[in-house]
C-alpha cells in the first residue's frame, strides 16, 4: 500500500478565502473496505438493526446501540468558530472516525464530548450534548469523565508504577481506601483488555514511564478502562507509535468496540478505512458528512469530502 | 554538491576554490578572536581558584583536623589546644539546616503550587512573584535585623529567652530558622515551579480526563512528578542555609556552646552556633584567634556544602519523569 500526498492545490478563483485542501491518494487493491450490509436479527430491545461488517481487522459482528449524542454543538474560542452545528451519534458496538484537515474542529469537538474543552476560559459552547438521554451538563463533571474516557497524542502514563496507573481512577472515588487486593481483578481485567496483559503481568510494580512508547499508550488505554467507560475518545493515538505498535492498537480498539462507544480523530486515511465503522467528515468547524465507512470513502456524497478522500479508495 | 560553509562573523571570504572550514577560524575578525580567547581564559581560571580554594581547604584543613574535634564540644580558652572541638556548631549547622528547610519546603511548595496551577486572579500571583523576588534580593543581615525586631516582641516570648524584666531576647534556634527559611524559599519556589511548569498540559489533562479534580491531581500526579524539582530546591536551599553567616550571628546568638531553655522545646527555643559563626569567631577576624581550629572547620563546612551539590546533581538526573 502507498500513500501519495499531493502538492497543496493553491486557491484559485472563489476558493481564495477557503483554504486549500490536501489530497491524500491511495493507490492500493487491498485497501479494506466495510460495508454496512445488513446480517442477523434485529435488536428488540432498541428497535434497530446491527449492522455486521465486512472484513475487517476481526470481522465481528457487532451491535450498535447510542450511547452519545450531540445536537446543533457549536464551540467557539472567543470569536473564533471551531465546531459549527454539529449533531453527530456516538454509539456502541463501532468505531467512529473524525477525519478532516489540520484546524477543522476535530480536536475541539472530541474534548468537549467529556467537557474538557471547558478548561479552556475563551470556549463557548452551545447545542446540547446527550449521554444516554441525559444532558451532559447535568452530571458531576467528574461523575462525566469517569463514563467518557479519553486517550492523548502523547503517551501520558503517570509517573507511577503500572499497577497504580491503572488504579489511578479507581482509588479516592468512594469515602473509603480500596485495598490493592481489592483493586487487583479490575487492574488486571484492563490490563487485558487493552493488550498489556501479557507483557507487563510479572512487573506491575515497575515505573509505567519505562515502557515503550507503544506500551505506555495501551498501558493508558488500560487506565481509562479500569474506570468502565461507556464512551472513549481517542485523539491521534498512534501518531507518535511506530507501525508495529500502532497495529496492536488498532486492533485492541476493534476488539474494544463491542463494549465501549469508540470515538478516533486521526490524520490517516487508511487508518480510519482499516478501523472505522463510521467516519464523519469535517470541514472548517462543519460537519459535512457522516455516514459507514465504505459509503464515506467509496461514495461520498459531498465533492469536498470526495477531494479530501480522493478518488483512490475502490 | 559543494557546500560553502561561512561563519556567521565578518572577515576575509575564503578563497575560490577553497572550502571554509569552520573549525580552523579562517573567517573571524581579531575582535572576535580576543573575545573568544578570553572567554576561554575566564573559564579556565575559574576552574584554576575552584581547584585553589579546594585543595587550600583541603591542605590548611587536613592538617588542623581531628575526628575528637568532631566529637568535643569548643571550650573556652586561648591556648588551642584546650579551646576543644565544634561538635556544636556542627549539631548547629545540622539543626538550623533542618529548621530552615522544614519551614521552607511546605511554604515554598505550596506557593509554587498556587502559582502554577491557580494563579488567580493574575494581579495577586504577580504581587507573590515580586515577593519572592524581593525576599530573594534581600541581604541576610537585612533580614536578620527584621528578624530580630519581630521576635523580640513581646507576644513572640514563646519562641526564645524571656528576661526577669519581661525583655524578650529574640535569639533562638527558631528565630534563626524562620529566617534561614526565607533564604531557601525563593530556591524551593523557583525549582519547584520549574518542575511543575515542564509537566505537559496533557498529563494534567489524562488526570482530569478520569474524572480527577485538581485537588487530587495536584497531589496525585503533579507533586510526585515535581519530586525531584522539590528535591533540587530543597538541597540548594541547605547550601544556603549551612553558608550563611549574618542570621546566626544576630539571630542564633552564636555562643559557644549549644545553650537550651528549660521546657520541652528548650533545645529549639535556645541558642548556639554553626560552623559558619564559629569559623569567623576562631579565625583572625573573630575573637577567638584559633586559625587552626578555624581551617579544621572551614573545611567541614565546604565539604558539606559541596556535597549538597553533589546531590543536587544526582537529584536532577534521577526520578525526573520523561513524557515525549
Ligand atoms: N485553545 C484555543 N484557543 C483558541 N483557538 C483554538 C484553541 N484550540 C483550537 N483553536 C482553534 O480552533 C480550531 C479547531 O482546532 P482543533 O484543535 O479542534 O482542530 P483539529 O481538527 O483537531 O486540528 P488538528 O488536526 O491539527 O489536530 C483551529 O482553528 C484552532 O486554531
Ligand atoms: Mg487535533
Amino acid at each position: 500500500m502507498e500513500l501519495k500526498e499531493e502538492g497543496a492545490r493553491t486557491g484559485d478563483g472563489p476558493a481564495a478565502e477557503v483554504p486549500p485542501l490536501r489530497r491524500i491518494v491511495v493507490e492500493s487493491e487491498t485497501v479494506p473496505i466495510r460495508v454496512g450490509d445488513y446480517a442477523g436479527p434485529p435488536d428488540p430491545e432498541y428497535g434497530k438493526e446491527p449492522w455486521q461488517l465486512a472484513a475487517g481487522l476481526d470481522g465481528e459482528p457487532t451491535w450498535i446501540e447510542e450511547r452519545m449524542r450531540t445536537e446543533g454543538l457549536s464551540i467557539a474560542y472567543g470569536d473564533k468558530r471551531a465546531v459549527k452545528d454539529v449533531s453527530i451519534e456516538v454509539n456502541s458496538g463501532e468505531v467512529l472516525a473524525l477525519i478532516g484537515p489540520s484546524g477543522c474542529g476535530k480536536t475541539t469537538l472530541l474534548r468537549s464530548l467529556n467537557r474538557l474543552v471547558e478548561l479552556t476560559p475563551a470556549a463557548k459552547r452551545t447545542g446540547r450534548i446527550i449521554l444516554d438521554d441525559q444532558d451532559v451538563d447535568s452530571f458531576d463533571v467528574t461523575h462525566l469523565r469517569s463514563r467518557v474516557g479519553m486517550l492523548f497524542q502523547q503517551p501520558n502514563p503517570f509517573p507511577m508504577s503500572i499497577f497504580d496507573n491503572v488504579a489511578y481512577g479507581l482509588r479516592e472515588r468512594g469515602s473509603k481506601k480500596p485495598r490493592r487486593r481489592q483493586l487487583e481483578p479490575i487492574v488486571v481485567d484492563a490490563l487485558e483488555r487493552a493488550g498489556l496483559w501479557d507483557e507487563v503481568s510479572s512487573n506491575l510494580n515497575h515505573p509505567a514511564l519505562a515502557l515503550s512508547g507503544g506500551q505506555q499508550q495501551r498501558l493508558c488505554i488500560a487506565r481509562s478502562l479500569a474506570v468502565s467507560p461507556e464512551v472513549l475518545l481517542l485523539d491521534e493515538p498512534c501518531s507518535a507509535l511506530d507501525p508495529i505498535s500502532t497495529g496492536i492498537i488498532e486492533e485492541t480498539i476493534v476488539e474494544l468496540r463491542s463494549e465501549v462507544a469508540i470515538v478516533i480523530v486521526t490524520h490517516n486515511l487508511q487508518q480510519a478505512a482499516r478501523i472505522a465503522d463510521r467516519v464523519a467528515f469535517m470541514y472548517l468547524g462543519d460537519m459535512v458528512e457522516s455516514g459507514p465507512a465504505g459509503q464515506v470513502f467509496g461514495a461520498p456524497r459531498e465533492a469536498r469530502t470526495q477531494e479530501y478522500v480522493g478518488g483512490g479508495f475502490g | 554538491m559543494n557546500i560553502e560553509v561561512r561563519t556567521a562573523a565578518p572577515g576575509p571570504r575564503p578563497k575560490p576554490g577553497r572550502r571554509a572550514r569552520p573549525e580552523h577560524h579562517t573567517g573571524w575578525s581579531i575582535g572576535d578572536r580576543v573575545g573568544l580567547a578570553a572567554a576561554w581564559a575566564a573559564g579556565i581560571s575559574l576552574c584554576v581558584v575552584a581547584a585553589v580554594i579546594v585543595l587550600f581547604m583541603a591542605w590548611k584543613g587536613l592538617q588542623f583536623l581531628h575526628l575528637d574535634m568532631l566529637t568535643s564540644s569548643p571550650e573556652a580558652s586561648m591556648d588551642q589546644s584546650k579551646s576543644g572541638g565544634f561538635l556544636d556548631p556542627l549539631v548547629g549547622t545540622l539543626l538550623l539546616t533542618v529548621i530552615g528547610i522544614a519551614i521552607a519546603v511546605p511554604v515554598g511548595v505550596g506557593i509554587a503550587v498556587w502559582l502554577t496551577e491557580y494563579g488567580k486572579p493574575a494581579g495577586l500571583a504577580r504581587l507573590v512573584e515580586s515577593g519572592v523576588e524581593v525576599v530573594a534580593g534581600t541581604p541576610s543581615i537585612v533580614l536578620a535585623i527584621f528578624g530580630l525586631l519581630v521576635f523580640q516582641q513581646g507576644f513572640m516570648g514563646i519562641f526564645s529567652f524571656t528576661a526577669a524584666g519581661g525583655a524578650v531576647f529574640g535569639r533562638s534556634f527558631i528565630a534563626a530558622g524562620s529566617m534561614m527559611a526565607l533564604i531557601a524559599l525563593p530556591l524551593v519556589i523557583g525549582s519547584t515551579r520549574e518542575a511543575l511548569n515542564s509537566i505537559p498540559r496533557h498529563v494534567r489533562e489524562a488526570s482530569y480526563a478520569l474524572g480527577k479534580d485538581r485537588a487530587s491531581t495536584i497531589r496525585r500526579v503533579l507533586l510526585p512528578s515535581a519530586r525531584s524539582g522539590i528535591a533540587t530546591g530543597a538541597t540548594l536551599g541547605m547550601g544556603r542555609i549551612c553558608g550563611d553567616t549574618a542570621i546566626v550571628v544576630v539571630l542564633l546568638g552564636a555562643s559557644m556552646q549549644t545553650t537550651p531553655e528549660s521546657g520541652p522545646l528548650g533545645l529549639l527555643r535556645g541558642t548556639g552556633s554553626t560552623l559558619t559563626s564559629y569559623v569567623y569567631n576562631n579565625s583572625p577576624a573573630g575573637e577567638g584567634n584559633a586559625p587552626d581550629k578555624a581551617y579544621a572547620a572551614a573545611f567541614v563546612l565546604l565539604m558539606i556544602v559541596l556535597l549538597l551539590n553533589f546531590v543536587v546533581g544526582l537529584i536532577g538526573k534521577r526520578n525526573k519523569p520523561q513524557w515525549n
